[in-house]
């Protein structure tokens, strides 16, 4: 199983090569320890609660590490983030439940930014190419990774990903999540937004069901509200959730099909972009010189 | 759901950490969770024991400490205590909260030898 991910070994696949993972498991001792440790270089026997060494009786002693659990992924997280700053490369993850539109609202969204800037996409599902295929038919270059039995993308799957998209100084990188309200949510993978997707079929509760989720996005996206006429869906109501799970949240309303809200979800796009490059400064104009 | 790969995480700190400071067994994890970690305790005790078969920490004890939810509430200017993190101001029933306690997901020390 891999340390990073908790996924099964080699159930991480991205567009059929497996994720290799470097493996340190420490298995089971095949001596006992009711002796003293001459394998150890350090011998210390005032270190045990006691704080007092007594021959022939077992020792042990207190360790404090007040070390973030997640404290491995926000490493690789971070050098993520460190990457698509050195490049000055908007990334997005886009989170929400299976089945609230996130890849053909994707599809759309390229298509609308008609190569204003480069897109890429990393596409995140437990099995299948499907999605990865969906956005390659719209021209942007597009990458599959297959979670296997995990539940969740993390910082090392997309750093991974990043390695083999390759993707261009001044674009914007999707990464479509899993589908799942609950597990994305605590792991970082280095973007600067997450967008939380809520299709309008959905309850207007769910940000108070999956609270971690929306407390964690930026700006939600309220999709398909094309079939508003057809629904009792609240649309105040799901915003009043929103904001009370996190006051800060922005929320717009978009239908991939209609095309409502597009320009004003394409507009905060290229504002977010705008924010990259600014906080790039002279390094990024300096880079973008060499890169032409 | 994703307590398996959170018992991952703890199970690869201790096999660093073993390596660091020259220890060969796990006797005791103390963790700090928060209840707005998005961690199950029970889910992660299940886990933890799955987790922990056949490695330094096969014996461990868990013992978890749940921290308290609380957040700053802006119009009160003070820190109150909340359950979940759509929860109004006990005080003055705003939703204009400022989480501040109550995410941790940490390892706090350890027992060793």
């Amino acid at each position: 199983m891999c340390n990073v991910c908790g996924c099964g070994e080699g159930e991480v696949r991205i567009e059929g090569s497996a994720v290799p993972h470097h493996h340190h498991h420490h298995h089971g001792h095949d001596h006992h320890h009711d002796h003293a440790h001459d394998h150890c270089e350090l011998h210390h026997y005032g270190e045990g609660p006691a704080g007092v060494a007594v021959p022939g009786m077992s020792q042990s002693r207190l360790v404090t590490l007040e070390q973030d659990i997640l404290a491995k992924n926000n490493g690789y997280a971070a050098a993520n983030r460190r990457f698509f700053a050195e490049r000055g490369i908007l990334a997005l993850n886009l989170v929400s439940s299976p089945g609230s539109g996130k890849t053909t609202l994707l599809v759309r969204t390229i298509e609308e930014l008609e190569g204003r800037f480069p897109a890429y996409v990393i596409e995140g599902d437990q099995q299948t190419s499907a999605d990865a295929e969906r956005i390659r038919a719209t021209g942007a270059p597009a990458l599959q990774i297959n979670t296997g039995k995990g539940c969740h993308l993390d910082g090392h799957m997309v750093g991974h990903a990043v390695e083999h998209l390759d993707p261009a100084a001044g674009s914007v990188l999707f990464i479509e999540n899993v589908g799942n309200l609950v597990c994305p949510a605590a792991f970082d993978l280095g973007e600067a937004h997450k967008v939380a997707i809520l299709s309008v079929t959905e309850g207007e509760d769910k940000p108070l069901k999956y609270p971690d989720m929306f407390a964690a996005a930026d700006l939600v996206l309220l999709n398909k509200t094309d079939l508003l006429p057809h629904l009792d869906f609240d649309v105040a109501a799901a915003v009043a959730n929103a904001r009370k799970v996190n006051p800060a949240i922005e929320v717009l309303r978009v239908s991939a099909r209609s095309g409502e809200g597009l320009v004003e979800w394409l507009a905060w796009i290229a504002a977010a972009r705008e924010r990259v490059e600014a906080t790039q400064g002279a390094a990024a104009s300096q880079f973008n010189a060499q890169t032409g | 759901m994703h307590e398996m790969s959170i018992c991952q995480s703890i199970l690869q700190t201790l096999e660093e950490q073993a390596r660091l400071q020259n220890f060969s067994r796990v006797e005791r994890v103390c963790l700090e969770i928060g209840p707005l970690s998005g961690v199950e305790i029970e889910a992660l005790k299940f886990g933890f024991d799955v987790v922990m078969r056949n490695s330094l920490a096969a014996e461990a004890s868990l013992e978890i400490i749940e921290c308290p939810a609380q957040a700053w509430c802006l119009p009160c200017a003070a820190t109150v205590p909340i359950g979940q993190r759509f929860d109004a101001c006990p005080r003055c029933g705003s939703h204009q909260l400022q989480v501040t306690g109550g995410e941790e997901l940490r390892i706090k020390e350890l027992e060793v030898n």
